[in-house]
């Protein structure tokens, strides 16, 4: 997908319009532009529940701006910033791959292999002929100790590997959302097979 | 004060300064990209490093203030070393392609290369590439070469006040640019060439047309508008190739307006370069005996006039008054437009608080001008004090303008302008609290047929609101072109009677001229003036003479001769004293000093005394009913500002940038 139109024009609706009243409201007067990445966000989110595709359009960023008072190129600058914001349309859902070095160590190229298999990608950038996956490489999640992470849209996969990974990636074609969290069934980031006390420590 | 060291040289700066400004104080140079003295500290290239004493890493200097007893070191292994290891980096990404480069021989990275960098680069990886930019019909751009100083950003944003530029995306993919790809819409886009240290941006109309060496550089004035800007004219083999600004921190600092940069193209276009006499109803070229013999019969006893056109040098104004004298006629125009000046009084006439006056104003009443267009340069001295903060702005003319800066948009016209003039109006608190309040007529705003009741009134706001004040001169006309003053301080302004039967234009458009009347034209360049004239003599452009030119402000400047004018055209004021010979009232001087001996003697302003800032000591307005001021609502008086004068109208640049810039206008 490297040719996409940008959308004409773009308007807040109203739940978006909602979520900008409280954002803006937590910043002091005077200092609106703070609130630019949260909207950036309220962008992303109407822009998916609008097309399917989460992603910040020209006219997206323009609306923002003029709502902050702020010129829309230092609302651009933010935006392509940040590789949170996607500034093309991408698939159904986006999968975040985390490849720093703890996942990485933990089999991140597993799971990476696992979405171009049953995703049909070609590698990272790259969004499914379907327009079901997109698949980016990310730096770190922060959830190191269920590595390796699969983010889907907002959700954390953790503890993935490439059989898990597969079947995540077939449910999601067929419409379903399993349950984020870990997939074997580790409680937060717990030891693996359960909870244990200091006392209990394994080889003592 | 802190007394700082630098290289065993003890300077004392103001606190605050920075290390960069100290170790200039102490006469060391310091190399470096982003930092810029007309623009906020970015920090970024961090070229300007130098040691500091007991600091463990080399300082970059332009962002780090200095502390009493500080002891600095510019020249050190430490400091070496930093400033190799970062121009190898600036180097990573930059194109070895300075034989192809318009930048070379006056490029900042070519220059800190070989005085501050390394003989070789160990970088052995490939180089990224990065898409040129679109930023308008003036500035041509090389993305590669972009060591992304943001000098261009920070310009752009803070002395333009256009904030369009930006740097998108990061790390290595970091790119300059609009984003979304436009022209920027400013009138001092030139800028950015002369700010950019490497060769990103640069001229489009200079492409590849010269190199620096093989310049002539003449120091001159610019003339398309009033600012009165100082600048540098650049020509080889008879050519004018750029003109670019000097500094002049009282009139321009370093900017300059794009008319004023880029329209002399129009010089070697439609140019009037041999005098034509009319016979049988066409005009047949003709050599100058003729032409000036077809003058003497033209005019010979008749009733004779003289208009005076808003790009004409002093000298040769005050050679064609002299001439109508000795010809028995004291007819003299020089109002083309028909703005009611009063030119009674100087400071009726001139922009009285000074363009570096503005950074003392306290408050400002903008009347029927569009500053930005009229003159860029003043514009952005507005622009940086709004920045300085506190400077409320009162606006009476067309709603919804974008000057760059906020301002309060009063009213439309006539009725607001009253409403000030009778101290009711809510604005009048604004200007009456202030210490320094100060007003802009535009010169536009008299030429309406109410323009005598406009000035007066506008006159009458300056006195009642405190801004005339015996060391404040708050009353401001802004002009609009640079030969428009000088005239009115010759005393051009007797008016031209209605039964006129002979009448000299000097470049002057021929508005008004009766029936019958013979007409000679003297300009250079051939529009209606030329079209209606009986006899046309080819004077010089600004360019082509050494002259001297009055600003808004009633400054007096000379500008020098660049290059000579084209075939037979010469310098003004020598052909009114050839013609005067032949029309038997030869004027008593035949050298350049000998008319500005002349200057002297007719208008003080020409005495050779420098423009002072001035107070009031005069309250008496001029004349005019404030009363008769009508409703009428103040129109733009400049509407395209690309292509405002003859010049102009005959640059092919000027005419892409309409097309770019006022598609509606150029059809």
């Amino acid at each position: 997908m490297t040719d996409f139109i940008q959308p004409e024009s773009f308007a807040f609706d109203d739940e978006s319009l909602k979520a900008i009243d409280t954002i803006v409201k937590r910043y002091p007067p005077g200092k609106q532009a703070s609130a630019v990445i949260p909207l950036l966000y309220v962008v992303q989110k109407q822009m998916q529940r609008q097309t399917g595709s989460a992603w910040v359009p020209n006219k997206g960023m323009d609306a923002v701006g003029e709502r902050l008072g702020m010129p829309a190129i230092r609302v651009y600058e933010v935006a392509t910033f940040y590789f949170m914001f996607n500034m093309k349309p991408i698939g159904k859902y986006h999968l975040q791959v985390c490849g720093t070095t703890p996942c990485w160590l933990r089999g991140s190229d597993d799971v990476a292999r696992a979405c171009r298999d049953a995703g049909h990608l070609s590698g990272y950038g790259q969004t499914s002929e379907d327009g079901v996956f997109t698949m980016t490489e990310v730096e770190c999640l922060g959830g190191c100790v269920n590595a390796p992470i699969l983010q889907v849209d907002d959700d954390y996969y953790e503890d993935m590997d490439y059989d898990s990974t597969v079947k995540l990636l077939e449910a999601l074609r067929r419409g379903e959302r399993p349950a984020p969290g870990s997939v074997i069934g580790r409680q937060t980031s717990a030891p693996v097979g359960g909870p244990q006390t200091l006392t209990d420590v394994a080889g003592e | 004060m802190a007394k700082v060291t630098v290289d065993g040289i003890e300077v004392e700066v103001p606190n605050g300064v920075s290390v960069l400004q100290a170790c200039e104080a102490a006469g060391k140079e310091i190399p470096r990209f982003c930092y810029h003295e007309r623009l906020s500290v970015a920090g970024n290239c961090r070229m300007c490093l130098v040691e500091v004493e007991k600091a463990p890493k080399p300082i970059a200097s332009c962002a780090y203030p200095v502390a009493d007893g500080m002891k600095v070191f510019t020249d050190s292994p430490m400091v070496r070393n930093g400033r190799r290891g970062v121009m190898e980096f600036l180097l990573i990404n930059h194109p070895l392609d300075c034989p192809i480069c318009d930048q070379g021989g006056e490029c900042d990275l070519q220059d800190q290369a070989v005085a501050f960098g390394k003989d070789a680069s160990r970088y052995r990886e490939e180089k990224r590439a990065v898409k040129d930019k679109y930023l308008g019909p003036l500035v041509k751009t090389i993305m590669n070469r972009c060591i992304q100083c943001t000098r261009c950003v920070r310009f752009a944003t803070e002395v333009a006040g256009v904030p369009e530029l930006g740097a998108t995306n990061r790390g290595e993919n970091m790119e300059i640019g609009t984003y979304v790809e436009k022209a920027l819409t400013t009138e001092l886009s030139g800028n950015l060439i002369d700010i950019c240290p490497v060769g990103a941006l640069t001229s489009r109309p200079y492409a590849f047309v010269s190199r620096p060496w093989e310049l002539r550089k003449t120091d001159s004035i610019d003339v398309l508008d009033a600012t009165g800007t100082n600048i540098r004219i650049d020509a080889r083999s008879g050519e004018v190739l750029r003109i670019m600004p000097r500094t002049n921190d009282d009139v321009n600092e370093e900017w300059m307006a794009d008319r004023g940069r880029f329209a002399f193209d129009g010089l070697k276009r439609r140019r009037l370069d041999r005098p034509w006499i009319r016979k049988g109803g066409k005009l047949v070229p003709a050599s100058w005996m003729e032409a000036f013999t077809a003058i003497a019969e033209g005019f010979r006893g008749k009733k004779l006039g003289a208009v005076v056109g808003d790009l004409v040098d002093a000298e040769a104004t005050v050679a064609l008054r002299d001439l109508m004298a000795a010809l028995g006629s004291t007819n003299l125009e020089c109002r083309v437009d028909d703005a009611a000046i009063d030119a009674s009084r100087r400071d009726f006439y001139t922009f009285n608080t000074g363009i570096a006056g503005i950074e003392e104003a306290d408050a400002l009443l903008i009347i029927g001008s569009n500053p930005r267009i009229e003159s860029p340069v003043i514009n952005a001295r507005i622009r940086k004090r709004v920045v300085a903060g506190s400077f409320p702005i009162g606006f009476i003319g067309p709603r919804g303008l974008d000057l760059t800066y906020g301002h309060d948009w009063l009213g439309e016209g006539g009725a607001t302008l009253a409403a000030l003039a009778g101290g009711s109006h809510r604005f009048n608190e604004v200007l009456r609290a202030a210490k320094r309040p100060m007003l802009i007529l535009g010169r536009g705003a008299l030429t309406r047929g109410d323009g005598a009741a406009v000035l007066a009134a506008a006159w009458q706001i300056a006195a009642q609101n405190n801004m005339l004040q015996a060391d404040w001169h708050g009353f401001n006309l802004l002009h609009q072109f640079g030969g428009q003053v000088a005239p009115l301080d010759l005393g051009f302004t007797t008016g031209i009677p209605a039964d006129v039967q002979g009448l000299w234009l000097l470049g002057a458009e021929p508005g008004g001229v009766p029936e019958g009347a013979f007409v000679v034209y003297q300009g250079h360049h051939g529009e209606a003036g030329a079209a209606r004239a009986d006899v046309i003599l080819p004077g010089a452009a600004y360019t082509e003479k050494d002259a001297t030119w009055v600003n808004t402000e009633g400054r007096v400047q000379r500008g020098r001769l660049a290059v000579y004018p084209p075939g037979e055209a010469r310098e003004d004021w020598k052909i009114i004293r050839a013609a005067s010979e032949l029309l038997g009232a030869r004027l008593p001087y035949d050298s350049l000093d000998g008319v500005r001996a002349r200057l002297a003697e007719v208008s003080p302003a020409f005495a050779g005394a420098e423009f002072t800032p001035h107070g009031c000591t005069d309250q008496t307005g001029p004349a005019g009913d404030v009363a008769a001021v009508s409703d009428a609502a103040f129109t733009p008086s400049v509407a395209n500002y690309w292509q405002a004068d003859v010049i102009s109208r005959a640059s092919a640049t000027m005419a892409e940038c309409a097309r770019t810039y006022l598609p509606q206008a150029a059809e």
